[in-house]
């Protein structure tokens, strides 16, 4: 037994993540789950999480996206302090919650605040598919709904990065009525002509995906982003034909008129800030006439 | 064209008891009749068990008892309202993109003497006509059929009642292509902005996204029976157990019926049904969903257009459960 032990693997010092930690590079060295690359995780993260070899995007916390969007510094987080509550009593539903806020740094799947892109400030949301897989409860839908609402009455762009599941189970009907209340406030902040940008990224399903993922003036996707309403095993198994490779896919979804553009994530940045820019105050025909006399 | 006869109403699982007792009397009868002898007291005695045994079961219907009968066949549906209640009924097609979805039906009507929009989920009463309709389940076109429908009673202001009866969206590969999210999103977010009273009646399943796509309301409206879910019982369990087997646990714990979500402050009001269940009585059941309808238009009809944007708004900012420290 103790010579065995000897020269057992011991997987706690490998440096080289394992299978199931593929997507969450804690190592020194991280290996795309695509192309089997092996790249330094320094070196990945100045490349924006993007494998240099096969192009794959790599799965960002919330956190990492703010910090790869915006300005250095410039994000203010909103609303950390809303929590989850059972409240249809599911068995071990709060211990779940717990278990991935501990894990996350975050009080729930979706982290929302303010901050600037090149200068501009903008309202953004951006969902967090390491916590119970982005899926929306009553907490994502009030997050959101109050950053839609901060942004219309403070008068800015506001931009959401989907990454969910779905509606979140455990909250039952009240997960699906979030997707009525984010509409309601979006509708508001259309009303008042104010941008809004979704970018979609992996994956993107479910309940989100047939609410505020799919309304934005404008909706750009990620790269081979899995993007759609209802699972692929549940299509395959109602309607008994082989789907395509790329079914909701990003390109699928741009192929078939569902989107604006698929923008890789090196370019994400400056395409955001370019929109960002090109819908700014004083850009209306109308008002830029007025400012010329 | 001969039109299918209506099945007689299959008794459901929570009613055998009914069912055997309903036997006996009747097997007792019969022998008063043919074997000359006087079975009065005893009929008499199982016919006040009868009575007996009805209250207790349909007063106290579980939730999967509901379900059951929000699925049952002949349980009416939108057409069976619309023809009920309105005069006038002229049915429009066609969403003028793509095609004509007939999971969805919609047009204008007449109710109590004044023009109305009327849509709803419709789904078949034979195998025949479900395939047509696709068992209510849409494509993106109905839901774009029902929004243009909307817009042109917003244009003419006219009130706008849609009923409720889906599994859900159609989950399948054409759906995907031409964009069921965009589809149901958009809806969402236009329903939000009618300037007309908007009310939405739950008459069957309601179910997720499907459903809701015919959903922002001013008053959402329940029948006792129905149900209105994230997902299916079915679906629930699968996901939640790995077990589909589990639906009647899952219809339970996922709070479906509309006393659950009347408490939750989801739903405005519940249309009370006949006993056993709308397909018990059809037309008296129309008659009392007919005043439900009558009443929200009452109310509503004092609001003005951003009064009626407003409350809208207000309504579903409110819903969700969660603490604030």
């Amino acid at each position: 037994m103790i010579i065995r032990d000897l020269f057992k693997r011991t997987k706690g010092e490998a440096t080289i993540p394992s299978d199931e930690s593929k997507n969450v590079p804690e190592g020194l060295m991280t290996k795309c789950p695509e192309c089997k690359h092996i790249i330094l995780t320094k070196e990945l993260i100045k490349q924006d999480k993007v494998c240099p070899k096969c192009s794959h995007h790599f799965k960002m916390t919330a956190r990492e996206r703010t910090e790869n969007l915006l300005d250095a510094g410039s994000f203010r987080s909103i609303d950390d302090h809303i929590r989850s509550v059972n409240p249809l009593e599911f068995p071990g539903y709060e211990e779940k919650v717990k278990k991935d806020s501990e894990k996350t740094g975050l009080n729930e799947a979706v982290l929302t605040g303010f901050g600037t892109l090149d200068g501009r400030e903008v309202a953004l949301a951006v969902m967090d598919s390491h916590f119970r897989m982005g899926s929306m409860g009553s907490v994502v839908g009030e997050k959101i709904t109050r950053a839609v609402e901060a942004a219309a009455e403070r008068e800015l762009p506001f931009i959401i990065f989907t990454a969910s599941g779905g509606a979140r189970m455990q909250e039952g009907v009240l997960s699906l009525m979030q997707m009525a209340k984010v509409s309601v406030a979006l509708k508001r902040h259309s009303n008042k002509g104010l941008l809004f940008i979704s970018v979609l990224t992996n994956p993107t399903t479910g309940g989100v995906s047939a609410s505020f993922a799919s309304v934005g003036d404008i909706n750009i996707a990620e790269p081979k982003a899995l993007i759609g309403f209802a699972g692929r095993r549940v299509i395959e198994q109602t309607v008994r034909e082989k789907l395509p490779e790329n079914f909701q896919t990003a390109e699928f979804l741009l192929e078939h008129g569902q989107l604006d553009a698929v923008v890789h994530r090196n370019k994400m940045r400056e395409t955001l800030s370019a929109l960002v820019r090109l819908h700014g105050k004083g850009t209306g025909y109308d008002e830029a006439e007025a400012e010329s006399e | 064209m001969t039109k299918p006869k209506q099945k007689a109403n299959k008794a459901l699982p929570f009613e055998e008891p009914l069912v055997q007792l309903q036997t006996k009397i009747t097997e007792l009868k019969e022998l008063t009749r043919t074997a000359d002898v006087d079975m009065s007291t005893e009929i008499a005695s199982l016919e006040e068990r009868m009575a007996r045994l009805e209250k207790e079961i349909y007063e106290n219907m579980k939730p999967w008892d509901r379900v059951q009968v929000a699925r049952h066949p002949n349980r009416p549906t939108t057409h069976d309202y619309i023809s009920r209640l309105f005069t006038d009924f002229i049915e429009f097609h066609g969403d003028r993109l793509y095609g004509d979805d007939e999971a969805v039906i919609g047009g204008i009507a007449s109710f109590h003497g004044r023009p109305l929009t009327v849509i709803g989920h419709q789904r078949g009463k034979d195998t025949k006509e479900n395939i047509r309709r696709n068992f209510g389940m849409p494509h993106p076109e109905g839901y774009r059929k029902a929004l243009r429908l909307m817009k042109q009673a917003e244009k003419f202001r006219r009130p706008v009642v849609c009923f409720i009866d889906t599994k859900g969206a159609y989950p399948g590969k054409a759906a995907e292509e031409r964009g069921q999210s965009e589809a149901i999103a958009r809806n969402l977010v236009e329903m939000a902005g009618l300037t007309v009273p908007v009310v939405s009646i739950v008459i069957g399943e309601g179910g997720s996204g499907g459903a809701l796509a015919l959903g922002v309301a001013n008053h959402i409206l329940m029948l006792e029976n129905s149900t209105y879910s994230v997902i299916s019982p079915e679906g629930a369990a699968s996901i939640l157990w790995k077990d589909s087997a589990l639906a009647q646990t899952a219809a339970e714990a996922m709070k479906i019926t509309a006393p659950d979500l009347l408490e939750m402050g989801i739903i405005d009001r519940i249309i009370p049904e006949v006993r056993g269940g709308a397909h018990r009585d059809p037309a008296r059941q129309a008659e009392m969903l007919g005043a439900a309808l009558e009443d929200s238009f009452k109310e509503l009809r004092k609001l003005g257009e951003q009064e009626l944007v407003d409350q809208r708004y207000r309504k579903f900012k409110s819903i969700g459960v969660f603490s604030e420290e």
